[in-house]
């Protein structure tokens, strides 16, 4: 029934989900191949939990199927978590090691969880964990901001798109002003996996 | 056939702002609303236009400047969400007896789940209400190609029609091959012809009769163009609508018809043959059940699953697992979908006010003046004050002066604050607060003015100096405009400055009448784009009595560290609220702009 590499990728409003995804859909482009995205627009964006659907080789709908993703790209430990029920049990996560502690825990006085239990409770699933220092990684390349990219360099490894796809993708679609540094990001976020 | 350009990945709207490209476009109008926005803003952004274009203050007047445009023989398209429809309903039902002359597209973006909205009303009741042409498309391609298609129809049939996009066309992205831009160069002349223009009952009655002849026609055009299509492959048969289509075919096993239905009305006639040849059906569509009832209506002897056996619900959105739960409920195919795998406790992060927005020191000193008071408030990122508990109602645009007018009259004595947009109060809202002052309602109004229309991507407005063209506009002054309307006591106010907001709160609550406060302050999302910056606020730690005063403030640049003491993250915009608020003074302004 299916035949599509399913992605989600989560996060948080401003986080950059967005043009994460636009990568990948551009690389499918690139090569010449379908793709289906599912975005999260208008209010949720405001500093909540937003999540986007990438369906490489996709014909159909472009929403996936919880227990079916293949693989999970967070930019926070917490929002990886909260979406791991996605990815079909040998999935693959790719994590930044980074946490923002939801509003929610100061304002209703709740436990602020800790780096330790929430990488403990991720790493009891089936699926595979690669955790990555991407803020760090992304300061390195010149911007903390770049840390969307940094992922999806670590993410190259598993995604069924070319290197080289994923490159030029990264080039069509970051500000023409940070082409240099979101390049460097991902070099140095699929080195370090 | 125009020189097709290479695939692009592209959000469904994009695809429909480029057909209104390729179609030659020569009027667009509409009022933002998600998720239809994205469609004027990227036509707003095309260098050079050849076309007019605005963002108007409501659509029932986007609907009416397009429909002009389109009488005077222009192609026009007017947009907004499915609930800025029922604004515009009333000339949209009667320019259906009225006719078009240029192509005239009505987009009305649906909502399935609310996920931007306050209900899941279906705009294709719109279209059979008003008996016009629906097309409801179920990807990003077919977004781009039925935009193309509703022109020609409408010129073909001189009807509205209504694109119907969903949420999950609208904000769902694909390959999409596009078309080439064909740069309009009518110009539009309006020809007098009253028996068609000015409805008086004389006029109205034959256009009623018109426009029921017209019905048949349509419906057997939409078979026949293929819009409405059968693939018969056994004797069982699904038949979807839009978006779920794309769920159909992803898990439709081959021995199963597929009836595609992309457009309305439906044909009965072609509906009921296809029917005839399959025992049992399974009808797939979200929210109401119009195809269904059609299937329904058409059908002698099969057997119908769908929404009104149970097989599917009638709320929220659609999904592969739920529709291939439904294929096995109805023996028409296996689930193969895992069952909802169990979900990580972890703590909720729902959309939030900024750090740093007017709204929330308007909402904190309202609580504080009026402690016992009721708060209506209407449509807007101020909405999230509902977290604050400073909202107590919204329903709908427009809905906070009115709604608090009701309750003054029903319960004398409350002290009622009603809180509105700038964009939403010019959209619906000024008429309450006209209302309100006539029949001399009891009510603080206090007016967010952050200049844009903020929730929806920051369009303007005529509060913002500056309109959808990028031309220079007077700027309305809201004080008069509230003066104009008869109140007396119009202050405006800076809302970072939390003693003076507090004292004008105060001298509100003691006066009788309608009060109107603005409180202005520019979105902080504008002013990070524009690259306005505050010196960030720091906690003096030695001074914090760790009491959480400032973290019920809501703010999300506070936090507190492993002792409980709190600190200020990078989010700060250096609005300085917290400062006020924090009974130890131990937040102070810090060094370097960052």
């Amino acid at each position: 029934m299916k035949k599509s590499f399913d992605v989600l990728i989560v996060g948080i409003g401003g986080q950059g989900t967005i043009l994460a995804s636009n990568v990948l859909g551009d690389a499918c482009v690139i090569e010449g191949r379908h793709v289906r995205g599912a975005e999260t627009h208008g209010m949720s964006q405001r500093g909540g939990s937003v999540e986007t659907h990438i369906r490489i080789d996709g014909k159909f709908g472009s929403l996936i199927a919880p227990g079916t993703a293949d693989l999970l790209i967070a930019f926070d430990v917490l929002e990886a978590l909260r979406y791991r029920h996605f990815l079909k049990p040998d999935g693959v996560m790719v994590v930044n090691r980074e946490m923002v502690v939801p509003t929610s825990v100061f304002s209703g006085k709740l436990p602020v969880p800790k780096m330790e239990d929430v990488e403990a409770e991720l790493n009891k699933g089936t699926t595979k964990v690669v955790l990555v220092n991407a803020t760090e990684i992304a300061v390195q390349a010149g911007n903390p901001l770049a840390a969307n990219i940094v992922l999806l360099g670590a993410a190259s490894h598993t995604l069924p798109l070319a290197a080289e796809s994923l490159f030029q993708a990264v080039r069509r679609n970051v500000p023409s002003k940070t082409v240099t540094v979101n390049e460097k990001a991902f070099s140095l976020g699929k080195e370090a996996v | 056939m125009a020189e097709e350009t290479p695939k692009k990945y592209l959000l469904g709207n994009d695809g429909i702002a480029h057909a209104c490209l390729e179609a030659g476009v020569d009027f667009v109008s509409g009022y933002p609303g998600t998720p239809s926005s994205e469609v004027v803003d990227k036509l707003r952004a095309q260098e050079d236009p050849w076309y007019y274009l605005e963002w108007s203050v409501n659509e029932k007047v986007a609907f009416e400047n397009a429909l002009a445009a389109s009488w005077c023989g222009l192609r026009s398209i007017v947009t907004m969400k499915h609930v800025g429809l029922n604004v515009a309903a009333d000339p949209l039902m009667t320019s259906a007896y009225t006719g078009t002359k240029g192509g005239f597209v009505v987009l009305s973006a649906d909502d399935p789940f609310a996920h931007s909205s306050q209900n899941e009303q279906d705009s294709r009741m719109y279209a059979k209400f008003a008996q016009i042409p629906c097309l409801d498309p179920s990807s990003a391609q077919e977004a781009h190609d039925l935009t193309k298609t509703a022109f020609e129809l409408s010129e073909k049939f001189s009807l509205p029609v209504l694109l119907r996009p969903t949420t999950r066309i609208c904000h769902s992205k694909g390959d999409v091959t596009l078309g080439k831009p064909a740069p309009s160069t009518r110009t539009g002349a309006f020809v007098k012809d009253p028996k068609q223009y000015v409805v008086i009952p004389a006029h109205t009655r034959p256009l009623h009769v018109i426009l029921t002849k017209k019905q048949p026609e349509v419906a057997k055009y939409l078979v026949e163009s293929g819009l409405n299509s059968a693939k018969i492959r056994g004797r069982k048969a699904v038949i979807a609508g839009g978006i779920s289509n794309s769920y159909v075919e992803e898990i439709i096993p081959d021995d199963i018809s597929l009836i595609k239905i992309s457009a309305y009305p439906i044909d009965q006639k072609w509906l009921a043959g296809i029917l005839a040849q399959h025992t049992e059906v399974l009808v797939v569509e979200e929210l109401m059940p119009v195809i269904e009832e059609a299937v329904l209506q058409a059908s002698s002897a099969t057997i119908v699953h769908g929404k009104l056996d149970g097989y599917l619900p009638h709320e929220g959105e659609y999904s592969p697992a739920l529709v291939a739960a439904a294929f096995e409920k109805a023996g028409f195919g296996i689930n193969s979908y895992p069952a909802s795998p169990e979900k990580a406790p972890v703590a909720v992060r729902p959309p939030i006010l900024c750090a740093g927005c007017l709204h929330r020191s308007v909402f904190y000193a309202m609580k504080k003046v009026f402690k016992d008071g009721v708060f209506p408030s209407d449509i807007g990122c101020y909405t999230l004050g509902l977290q604050l508990g400073a909202v107590d109602t919204t329903i709908c645009m427009g809905a906070s002066i009115t709604i608090g007018s009701g309750i003054s009259h029903a319960c004398p004595g409350t002290d009622v604050v009603s809180t509105i947009g700038d964009s939403t109060f010019l959209h619906t809202g000024v008429n309450g607060l006209i209302n309100a002052v006539y029949n001399n309602a009891s009510q603080t109004v206090i007016i967010l003015d952050n200049r844009i229309t903020a929730m929806t991507g920051h369009q303007p407005n005529p509060n913002t100096g500056i309109n959808a063209r990028g031309e220079i506009s007077p700027k309305i002054s809201l004080e008069e405009l509230a003066r104009a309307c008869g109140v007396s006591f119009v202050e405006t106010v800076d809302p970072y400055d939390l003693t003076y907001l507090l004292a004008t709160l105060r001298e509100a609550k003691e006066k009788p009448g309608v009060k109107v406060i603005i409180a202005k302050q520019p979105c902080v999302i504008m002013n990070k784009r524009l690259g306005i910056k505050r010196n960030k606020f720091v906690v003096d730690t030695e001074k914090c009595t760790k009491c959480g005063a400032c973290l019920k403030y809501g703010c999300p640049a506070i936090e507190t560290d492993e002792s409980g003491a709190s600190v200020i993250t990078q989010l700060c915009t250096g609005c300085g609220v917290c400062a006020d608020i924090c009974p130890a003074g131990a937040i102070h302004r810090g060094g370097a702009r960052q």
